[in-house]
């Protein structure tokens, strides 16, 4: 009875699932890391492209490859570790940070395009 | 001395900051301090100090902890409640030229404490006290992941509490409002403490809060008995589950709109100011981020109960299961789409309101879901009417008329009449007192026998119930009628003297609440004095079928001697029907976390640096800062964190039940 409906002790401790770096994954991520960084760096100090916005969004894009890099080789997300609860969790804040911040710049935007101008209001009766 | 080291000393604090030209605050203070003085004398001479601080303060048992969280929302409720009854008194009276009895100045601070510690310290303790009961043993776990952090939440939660409390007798407590909306919450408009107060509540509190939520997280993740795999968990601990996602999730967010509110009215940025760039309105929108997902932060565990009581006392297994999980995972999605409803009117076009006017009723879909999802468990069953049942019998009658009103509501035309007025008030009222605490007082009847051991008597409870439910709604259903006729929210003074009928109504309503309430206490008393006729034995005195009713009651302090390994969802269920025998041999010694005081002690020092910082008293501020720097730090060098319960203590205390069920059957 007791081996059925009964777990033993040992049971309850956990077997190790977290995902462990490697020296070369982490040398990989150190060196991509810092590609990453020097490109934006010398994109900005050489002024190599013709306006500023379109160097603000590349280094934009730079820093979203950025943080992919450190979530991969420093944070080791993958889909398997702790059951795919990390990466459960990891489309859940992105959503949740998606959510929040396009939907109060939408929603912020609006109210801003709605505003009565002041000058029309002297005139209302 | 000068004034300059005085200012130095106490900060903004003097003499005048006591409330002594308000009669009805001075009158509180008197009953207040002899019923302390009652109190802390009668725990003196009776030498529980000790017992209390080892036993109890200290503790980081999740049974404990879960019983001080009730204790503190019960006591809060009271608080809470009596600022109820004066605003109906107050709004009672205020007709054909009649001020009342409350000034304006008073009668702001006392709506906007109603709401402030109906939310933060009645709903917020009831809902986290019974997630941190039930939840471990209805996963089969021995305690939370994190013991000794579920101790300092307990106690963060209550050093907000305290801070609130204070405010009644030492300064004063905002008058903006519960969501203190600026520009009036600016330190323009509200240059003395009372928002200070309000924020440094809410962020002492919401430490407690975010980290119990991230500790439940972890706990229901990690620590299922063997064989309870997501689809057999309980489907409270479903509700609680997404409960806690949402509080990770969205108190980040209160938080930084709290922190952004001070730095405007501490260093004089301009975040939420009419100049400089700043825009109130972006506060409005940040704190409704948080603020939709706090509804179902309360209700979802709700759900849960009524879930548990629906099929217990109807004999049967719960009816939909699987479309129980999805709409709970639904509706903690869907809650984060729907804020703007809280301001239609702010300005916003045509098709932001509808976009989330939609997805505001698209949320109804999985609560009707739900609602059928019980129906359907009752259909058929061989019901037992306890009071569990009758109380989630009165959530679903009431809940629905909310949900009703909620749709309506979320009409955007409609929400342009109806918003800012007592339509919408009793609209959340009957959500929440008919959801949150109808589901909050099932709970505590339901559970009750497991934490203690005997069950709650029911003649009492009954008195409680049937107060509380036609008082309910003696209060509120005046108040759609009052809404429907353009009577706005948070008004002192009447013209109208035929509106005056409908708010003696609602005070009739509030009276036959406080009788509930009182009834709720004599209940616990008369429950207390009868224990022996009310004892439970078994360990499963209404015949349940999850986890938690598999163990003694009250349990033990491990919980469990063996970990249950789980068949089926309703596990206790399964295994009664397979005549489970209760292991007599074999006990083995248990690893247990240590009691430490270092929980309360950190959330002392919390709870001076906020009233440091809420007085502008920097040294005691600072002071407070750096000990709970030094204790957090010292805190890591404490090695004495966990002990074993020896195989033998173990032996005595399932012997003590071996026989106690032997009785029982005899």
């Amino acid at each position: 009875m007791n081996t059925d409906t009964h777990a033993t002790a040992a049971d309850h401790h956990h077997h190790d699932d977290h995902a462990h770096g490697t020296l070369s994954t982490y040398l990989l991520g150190f060196v991509l890391s810092v590609v990453l960084t020097a490109i934006p760096f010398w994109l900005v100090m050489s002024g190599a492209l013709p306006s500023k916005q379109i160097t603000a969004l590349v280094i934009m894009a730079f820093a979203v490859v950025q943080i992919v890099v450190h979530m991969i080789y420093f944070l080791h997300m993958n889909t398997t570790s702790e059951n795919g609860w990390s990466m459960m969790a990891l489309i859940f804040t992105i959503v949740m940070v998606v959510i929040a911040l396009s939907g109060s710049l939408w929603v912020m935007n609006h109210l801003n395009s709605n505003m009565m101008p002041v000058h029309e209001m002297g005139g209302m009766k | 001395m000068s004034p300059d080291l005085i200012k130095l000393i106490f900060g903004r604090l003097s003499i005048e900051s006591l409330p002594l030209h308000e009669p009805i605050v001075v009158g509180t203070f008197v009953v207040v301090a002899l019923g302390g003085i009652t109190l802390l004398g009668g725990l003196t001479y009776f030498r529980v100090w000790g017992y209390l601080w080892r036993e109890w303060f200290t503790t980081v048992d999740h049974k404990r902890i879960g019983i001080m969280y009730m204790i503190l929302g019960i006591v809060m409720l009271l608080r809470g409640f009596a600022d109820a009854l004066m605003m109906r008194g107050q709004q009672m009276l205020a007709f054909n030229g009649s001020e009342g009895y409350l000034n304006a100045h008073h009668y702001d601070q006392v709506f906007t404490a109603h709401g402030v510690i109906m939310i933060f310290f009645v709903a917020m303790p009831l809902v986290t006290g019974l997630m941190n009961y039930v939840v471990p043993l209805q996963i089969g776990a021995r305690d939370v992941s994190f013991p000794f952090l579920n101790n300092f939440s307990f106690w963060m939660t209550v050093g907000g509490a305290v801070l609130v409390m204070a405010s009644l007798f030492i300064g004063e407590f905002a008058r903006t409002g519960w969501l203190a909306y600026p520009p009036l919450s600016n330190i323009g408009y509200s240059p003395d403490v009372g928002v200070d107060y309000y924020i440094w509540a809410l962020q002492v509190a919401g430490v407690g809060t975010t980290l119990s939520g991230i500790n439940l997280i972890c706990t229901i993740v990690k620590l299922r008995a063997p064989g309870m795999t997501m689809m057999r968990m309980p489907v409270f601990t479903w509700t609680s589950l997404c409960t806690n996602v949402l509080i990770v999730a969205s108190f980040p967010v209160l938080t930084v709109v709290l922190a952004l509110l001070s730095l405007d009215r501490y260093v004089g940025t301009n975040f939420f100011t009419n100049d400089f760039g700043g825009s109130p309105m972006m506060y409005v929108n940040l704190i409704w981020i948080w603020g939709h997902p706090e509804v179902y932060i309360l209700v979802l565990p709700a759900f849960g109960i009524f879930s548990e009581v629906t099929s217990t006392f109807s004999g049967k297994r719960l009816f939909g299961y699987t479309s129980m999980v999805y709409a709970t995972v639904v509706i903690t999605i869907l809650s984060y789409l729907v804020w703007l409803h809280h301001f239609f009117t702010m300005g916003s076009g045509a098709s932001v309101n509808s976009f989330f006017g939609i997805t505001t009723m698209i949320i109804s879909i999985p609560t009707g879901a739900k609602m059928f999802n019980w129906l359907f468990t009752m259909y058929r069953g061989r019901i037992r009417f306890e009071l569990p049942m009758m109380w989630t019998i009165a959530f679903m009658l009431t809940f629905v008329i909310g949900g009703m009103t909620g749709v309506l509501l979320a009409v955007p035309p409609a929400d342009f009449v109806l918003h800012n007025s007592l339509f919408l008030i009793a609209h959340f009222h009957n959500v929440i007192i008919g959801g949150v605490v109808f589901g909050a007082f099932a709970g505590i009847t339901y559970w009750f026998p497991k934490a203690f051991g005997f069950k709650l008597d029911p003649f009492w409870g009954k008195m409680s119930f049937w107060f509380w439910v036609t008082g309910f709604y003696l209060a509120f259903m005046p108040l759609y009628v009052l809404g429907l006729m353009g009577v706005t929210r948070r008004l002192r003074v009447f013209d109208d003297p035929s509106l005056q009928i409908w708010f003696v109504i609602a005070a009739i309503g509030a009276g036959l609440v406080f009788l509930g309430i009182l009834s709720m206490l004599m209940q616990f008393a008369v429950s207390f004095l009868k224990r022996e006729q009310l004892k439970d034995v078994t360990g499963d005195p209404w015949d349940a079928r999850t986890l938690e009713w598999a163990t003694s009651s009250p349990p033990p302090a491990y919980n469990f001697a063996f970990t249950p390994v789980v068949h089926d969802n309703d596990a206790w269920w399964d295994m009664k029907k397979r005549g489970y025998q209760r292991p007599l041999t074999g006990f083995k010694p248990i690893h247990m976390p240590s009691n430490t005081g270092t929980g309360i002690i950190l959330a002392g020092f919390a709870t001076a640096m906020g009233f440091g910082l809420i007085w502008y008293i920097w040294w005691l501020a600072a002071a407070s800062f750096i000990a709970m720097l030094a204790v957090g730090i010292g805190h890591t060098f404490n090695y004495h964190r966990d002990f074993n319960i020896p195989a033998d203590e173990v032996v005595r205390t399932e012997d003590a039940r071996t026989q106690l069920l032997a009785g029982a059957k005899s």
